[in-house]
């Protein structure tokens, strides 16, 4: 039951990344190109998500169990280390290249786009890398 | 700087975040974790027994979603202009930067942001900062 639920929320996710233009990267694209044609566009998609996410974080943090009696984790860490900024300015670097994120490039490799493909596979195996590189020895 | 009134969808681009707001809200207060894509992926190339399932579910969600839609909606456009090796690049680039960043734009940018995380603040004007160079870069330099 719990399955659907998560299969469910999974839906509305990328329903919303379809429906907001996040899943076109010539759309990304667009926004991030402040010097040419600018399409402001995906500003709205941050506020209206922002929007909804400061209530409900608003909720969560006055809990330590969600809504079905389960563990409540939110992240604790409040240090801004080396690793936390070169990585997603590496991140940066890779998403105005291609105009693909994660959650956009599921919804490619979904709706069967060998260029998502691609790109989820070359995704992946960078996660693989970093794993290999940071594996623990114990 | 021109704006680009004809591919400008405020409207679209504000319910869809509404929608990818509601997915965020609904994932921490019913299963207690920040939606981040990276990090649930991520999980999946070191399995835990019991941690799999939930990110199995919510993957093929986000699949489904091309789907469903069409089942209402037409068709969108969507145009991919990077090629194989930019694609590969790329790609490299986002799986390695969102873990040494531990996020991307869902838990950084989303999540983070809305709780008011310094992390999820730096984090997010870190990529959107290099997101703008790397474009302006490809357009307007090399381009």
């Amino acid at each position: 039951m719990q399955r659907i639920f998560e299969f469910l929320i999974g839906l509305v996710f990328g329903l919303g990344l379809i429906l907001s233009g996040m899943s076109n990267p010539g759309k990304v694209l667009g926004f991030l190109d402040l010097a040419g044609n600018w399409d402001p566009s995906l500003a709205f998609v941050m506020g209206g998500a922002i929007l909804v996410g400061l209530i409900a974080f608003q909720v969560a943090r006055k809990r330590t169990q969600t809504f079905l009696g389960g563990a409540l984790k939110l992240p604790n860490r409040t240090d801004i280390d080396k690793r936390l900024v070169l990585g997603s300015l590496t991140f940066g670097v890779g998403w105005g290249l291609a105009g693909f994120c994660p959650g956009p490039a599921l919804v490619s490799l979904g709706s069967g786009q060998i260029k998502g493909l691609i790109f989820v596979a070359a995704m992946v195996a960078g996660m693989g890398i970093y794993e290999l590189l940071n594996r623990k020895t114990s | 700087m021109t704006i680009d009134w004809a591919n400008f969808t405020p409207w679209a681009a504000l319910s869809g975040g509404v929608l990818i707001g509601l997915a965020a809200a609904l994932f921490i207060l019913f299963f207690g974790r920040v939606l981040g894509i990276s990090g649930i992926v991520s999980g999946l190339l070191k399995p835990v027994s019991g941690d799999t399932g939930w990110r199995i579910a919510f993957v093929l969600g986000i699949f489904a979603a091309p789907w469903v839609w069409l089942l209402f909606s037409e068709p969108v456009n969507v145009t991919i202009d990077a090629g194989t090796g930019t694609l590969i690049i790329a790609g490299l680039l986002v799986g390695l930067g969102t873990r040494y960043g531990s996020g991307c734009t869902s838990g950084h940018g989303v999540c983070g942001l809305s709780r008011l995380s310094p992390r999820s603040l730096v984090a997010t004007l870190g990529f959107m900062a290099t997101g703008f160079i790397t474009v302006y870069i490809v357009r307007h330099l090399v381009g």
